[in-house]
C-alpha cells in the first residue's frame, strides 16, 4: 500500500459526513489532542524511550517479526521499527510544521494588506493565490525538487507556497469583512496608522480563524511531506522519516512483511485525522463563538 | 465684522456621490453652526448614511466641497499624520453597537489608547482622563476592565462616544446611533448626547429615520429623499409646519411615542398611553 493511497483513503475518510458529525462532540476533540500530545512527546523524548538507535544496522537481526527483543519487528537491515517510528516522528512532524507555520505567516500578511490596500495589490495577491491553488502542492514540490535538487528543505519550501492559497484565501475573506467593520473606520478617523490597525486590531481578531486553517492544514502537509519522501524526493536515506518508511517496506510487502509499510502508514493516518478533528472542532466552537 | 464670525463646524455645498449610474447623493448643502445641532432625516435608502460617510473622510465624494471649521477636509486616503490632525474636527459614532469596538479590546485600554495617539498623556494621568471620560458617558472603572462582550448595546454606545469624545472634536457624526437599541435605552442616550452638548461646545450631525426623537436633540433639521435635501430649516418649524409633501408624509407616519404634534394631539384626544412615557408612568404610579 502507497502512502499515495493511504492519502486518499485518510482524505476520503476525513471527508465523510458521518465523521463530521461525530466531530461535534468534545470527547472527540480531547481524545484527538490526547493522541497528537502523545505523538509529539513520544518523539521529543525519543532518545530516553527508543530502545535502539535509530540507525543502528544489525545484520543478525534482518526482518524479524514481533517479538519481546523489537516490538514491532525490524527491517531489512536490521533496524528497529519501533525506535524509527519514534524518531522518525520527529521529522514527519517538524517539516509540516513548518510548512504551515511559513505559509500561515507568509499567506497572513499577505491577505490582510491585501484587504486593506485593496486595488492593484489586492488583485495581485488574489491572482497569485488563484495561480498557486490551480497546483497540487505534489506537483510543486516534485518541479522545484527537479530544478532545485531532491531533499526535504525543498519540499518544505515548495509546499510553503503550495499551502499560501489554504490559508490564505480563508483569511483574506475574513480580514475583507474585518476591514468593513465601523470600528476600523472608527479608528481610521481616530488618525491611528494603517500599521497599527492592522497589526493591533484586525491581526489578533483573525488569529483565531488562521489557526483553524493552519491546523486543518498540517495534516494535508504532513501526508504531502510523506508522499514526497516516499517517491524518493524527501527525506534521503537512512534518515528515519515516515514517509520514507513506508517506501522502505513496499519491497517486503510482497514478501509477506507488511509490518514497516504498516506501522508507518498508520501513524501517517492516525495522526492526520487527530490533527482534522482538532482542526475541525476548533472551527466549529468557533462559529460558535462569533455567532 | 463678517470675519470675525467663526466659520461653521460643517460647511457643506454640491456633495455628490454616485455608484456607477445609481446617484446616492446628489447635490446636497448642510450648514451647521458651532456648537449646533442638525437632524438628517429620511427615508431608508435616501443617502444619509453616505452623507455621514462623505463627511466623515471615510467615502470620497464624487463632486462638491465639504469644509469644517473653515477648513477642507482631507481625502480619503490622506496620510497619518493628516488623519490624526483631523481627527479633531470630526468623529463619527456607527449605528451597529456590535462592531463598533474591537472585540478584544479593554474598555479602558480602547479609551487609553486614543488619549496615547492624541495627547501627552500617560500612567496615572491617562488612567485618570481615561476613567472621567467613560464616567462622562456613565460609566466606571468595572466597564473599563471589561471586554465589549460584556457589555450591553447602550453601554457600547457610550463606550463609543467617549471614544470620540476623547480626541474633544467640533463636530460628532451620529449615524443611527440609537436605532439598535431599545426605547428606554435610547432615551438614557439621547439624554446623554443633550448633556454632553451642554457642557463641551461639540455639533451634532444626527442622522435618523425617527421623526420621533429629532426635536429632543436638535435645533435643525434637512429632510432628505433620493439624494437630496428637499427641506430644511429650523426642527420647530419644520416639524409643526412641515411644507414639503413628502416631510408631510413622513411626519404623518410617525408610530413612535416620543413624539406628538400639537395637531395629531389635538385632533386624536383619545390616543392610548403607550409604556415609556410620562404620562403612562404616572398612571402606573397612581394604581393601587
Ligand atoms: N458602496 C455602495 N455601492 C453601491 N450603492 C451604494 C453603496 N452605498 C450605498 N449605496 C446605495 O446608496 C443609496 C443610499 O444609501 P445610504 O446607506 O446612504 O442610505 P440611508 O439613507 O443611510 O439608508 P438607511 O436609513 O437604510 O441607513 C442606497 O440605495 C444604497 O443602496
Ligand atoms: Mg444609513
Amino acid at each position: 500500500m502507497s502512502s499515495y493511497q493511504i492519502a486518499s483513503l485518510g482524505r476520503g475518510l476525513i471527508r465523510s459526513s458521518r465523521l463530521r458529525s461525530f466531530v461535534r462532540g468534545h470527547g472527540v476533540l480531547a481524545a484527538a489532542g490526547a493522541v497528537v500530545a502523545v505523538v509529539v512527546l513520544a518523539s521529543v523524548c525519543a532518545p530516553l524511550i527508543a530502545p535502539y538507535d535509530p540507525n543502528a544496522v544489525d545484520v543478525m537481526a534482518v526482518s524479524q517479526g514481533r517479538s519481546a527483543a523489537h516490538w514491532l519487528g525490524t527491517d531489512d537491515t536490521g533496524r528497529d521499527i519501533l525506535s524509527r517510528l519514534l524518531y522518525g516522528a520527529r521529522l514527519s512532524l517538524l517539516a509540516p510544521a513548518a510548512v504551515v507555520l511559513i505559509a500561515g505567516v507568509l499567506s497572513s500578511a499577505l491577505a490582510v494588506s491585501a484587504a486593506w490596500l485593496g486595488g492593484w495589490w489586492d488583485r495581485t495577491v488574489s491572482a497569485l493565490l488563484d495561480v498557486v491553488f490551480g497546483f497540487p502542492g505534489l506537483v510543486l514540490a516534485v518541479v522545484a525538487a527537479a530544478v532545485f535538487g531532491a531533499g526535504l528543505t525543498v519540499a518544505v519550501v515548495a509546499l510553503s507556497v503550495a499551502y499560501l492559497p489554504y490559508i490564505g484565501r480563508v483569511v483574506r475573506n475574513a480580514a475583507l469583512r474585518e476591514c468593513q467593520l465601523p470600528y476600523v473606520s472608527a479608528l481610521r478617523m481616530l488618525g491611528m496608522s494603517g500599521w497599527r490597525i492592522c497589526l493591533r486590531h484586525v491581526v489578533p481578531n483573525l488569529l483565531p480563524i488562521a489557526l483553524v486553517q493552519v491546523t486543518m492544514s498540517f495534516g494535508y502537509a504532513l501526508l504531502d511531506v510523506a508522499a514526497f519522501s516516499f517517491i524518493g524526493l524527501g527525506t534521503q536515506p537512512p534518515t528515519a522519516e515516515w514517509g520514507l518508511m513506508v517506501a522502505n517496506g513496499t519491497s517486503g510487502i510482497l514478501a509477506g512483511r507488511p509490518e514497516q509499510s504498516l506501522y508507518a502508514g498508520v501513524a501517517i493516518v492516525v495522526f492526520v485525522i487527530a490533527c482534522n478533528l482538532i482542526g475541525n472542532g476548533l472551527s466549529t466552537r468557533l462559529q460558535g463563538e462569533t455567532r | 465684522m463678517a470675519d470675525s464670525l467663526p466659520p461653521p463646524a460643517l460647511e457643506v455645498t454640491g456633495l455628490r456621490k454616485t455608484f456607477g449610474d445609481f446617484t446616492a447623493v446628489d447635490d446636497v448643502a448642510l450648514t451647521i453652526a458651532p456648537g449646533g445641532s442638525l437632524a438628517v432625516v429620511g427615508e431608508s435608502g435616501s443617502g444619509k448614511t453616505t452623507t455621514a460617510r462623505m463627511i466623515a473622510g471615510l467615502e470620497k465624494p464624487t463632486a462638491g466641497t465639504i469644509r469644517l471649521n473653515g477648513r477642507g477636509r482631507p481625502g480619503v486616503n490622506a496620510r497619518t499624520s493628516e488623519r490624526r490632525e483631523f481627527a479633531r474636527e470630526v468623529q463619527m459614532v456607527f449605528q451597529d453597537p456590535y462592531a463598533s469596538l474591537d472585540r478584544h479590546q479593554k474598555i479602558g485600554d480602547c479609551i487609553a489608547e486614543v488619549l496615547t495617539l492624541h495627547t501627552d498623556l500617560r500612567g496615572p494621568a491617562r488612567a485618570a482622563r481615561t476613567a472621567e471620560l467613560l464616567e462622562q458617558v456613565g460609566l466606571d472603572e468595572r466597564h473599563a476592565a471589561s471586554l465589549p462582550r460584556a457589555l450591553s448595546g447602550g453601554q457600547r454606545q457610550r463606550v463609543a462616544i467617549a471614544r470620540a469624545l476623547a480626541v474633544q472634536p467640533r463636530l460628532l457624526v451620529l449615524d443611527e446611533a440609537v436605532a439598535a437599541l431599545d426605547v428606554s435605552v435610547q432615551a438614557q442616550i439621547l439624554t446623554l448626547l443633550q448633556h454632553i452638548r451642554e457642557q463641551t461646545s461639540v455639533a451634532y450631525l444626527f442622522i435618523t429615520h425617527d421623526l420621533g426623537i429629532v426635536r429632543h436633540i436638535c435645533d435643525e433639521i434637512a429632510v432628505m429623499r433620493h439624494g437630496r435635501v428637499v427641506e430644511s430649516g429650523a426642527a420647530d418649524t419644520v416639524l409643526t409646519d412641515p411644507q414639503h409633501p413628502y416631510t408631510r408624509k413622513l411626519l404623518d407616519s410617525v408610530p413612535v411615542p416620543g413624539w406628538k404634534p400639537s395637531r395629531v394631539l389635538a385632533t386624536a384626544d383619545t390616543v392610548p398611553s403607550v409604556p415609556g412615557t410620562e404620562a403612562s408612568k404616572g398612571d402606573a404610579g397612581n394604581r393601587p
